[in-house]
């Protein structure tokens, strides 16, 4: 099929082909916790005693760590999704896709955030500890995740390998989180478990939480959409040089 | 109110996190209509 000669996207659907009614309604949500977020974690919440001003990176590295953990567990309950044969679709791979970029975009976050905090408490931005070494090598992980996606071959190719790479990497998850428990570095441990936050700077947290939750559910939407849009690309392309060889064999 | 000492750190760790995902955003909505174009209705079943 040539998609040149397929009925025209409106105009609409061309300028914001991924949106729908939820994810402007969402995106108009998320933008307004960004600006929530940012007015309490940056002027109204206060100082910690001990941290002083260091402890506002907390509101947006916290977040983002979360959203990581989040976005490479889903990327492999997904890809579980597409191996099992009952349930198996592109979809899920593409929800497996999207997520896994979105964690790795979250996690960069989580190293750039910690790092800039590291730099305040710890006086050096960077150092062998376990949770920032497991946290870098999980970063790494998904980069390969996503290189291992770029690859050739065909839709469901690309799907299963990338699939059964997921369900390895998603084991580093516990790793990272368990790593503060396992061998006492120097990164602290969990703030909010051992109750060390104030109410304020708890409800500041749990903004950030809730924000970065439903942004992560904003860009996944999206990020997912512009796949499958990718993948009709893909596959168009593929039809049209096919239809194209035919046509040069019948001449 | 954030002391002057860490401001650069602080205020630059909320920059770097808004900024990366609106790049991100951006990048990925452009990549999104440039994509529909080359695509008929049919394949955007959700609008």
């Amino acid at each position: 099929m040539d998609p040149t000669a397929s009925t025209p996207s409106t105009t609409a659907t061309v300028r914001r082909p991924t949106s729908t009614r939820f994810t402007r309604g969402l995106g108009v949500a998320v933008i307004v916790g960004a600006a929530w977020v940012a007015l309490f974690g940056l002027v109204l919440s206060p100082n910690d005693a001990l941290q002083k001003t260091g402890v506002r990176i907390l509101y947006i590295h916290v977040p983002s760590a979360w959203l990581a953990y989040l976005a490479f567990i889903v990327t492999g309950i997904s890809s579980a999704g597409y191996l099992w044969k009952r349930t198996r679709s592109l979809v899920w791979d593409r929800v497996a896709g999207a997520s896994a970029e979105v964690g790795v975009l979250f996690m960069g976050i989580t190293l750039v955030t910690g790092s800039l905090w590291g730099s305040i408490t710890w006086g050096t931005y960077w150092t062998w500890d376990s949770r920032l070494t497991t946290t870098a090598f999980l970063f790494v992980t998904y980069i390969g995740y996503l290189a291992v996606r770029g690859l050739g071959g065909t839709l469901h190719q690309r799907a299963r390998r990338s699939a059964i790479l997921a369900l390895f990497a998603v084991l580093e998850v516990p790793l990272v989180h368990f790593s503060v428990k396992w061998w006492r570095p120097l990164h602290q441990n969990e703030s909010v478990a051992e109750g060390e936050l104030e109410d304020m700077m708890l409800f500041t947290l749990f903004s950030g939480i809730v924000t970065f939750t439903l942004l992560y559910v904003w860009l996944v939407i999206h990020r997912q959409r512009t796949l499958a849009l990718d993948d009709s690309v893909a596959e168009h392309g593929l039809d049209a040089a096919l239809a194209e060889r035919r046509q040069e064999a019948l001449q | 109110m954030i002391a002057m000492l860490n401001a650069p750190h602080v205020i630059g760790s909320y920059v770097v996190t808004f900024g990366a995902i609106a790049l991100y955003t951006w990048r990925m909505l452009a990549r999104a209509r440039q994509s529909a174009r080359n695509v008929p209705p049919e394949e955007l079943p959700w609008t």
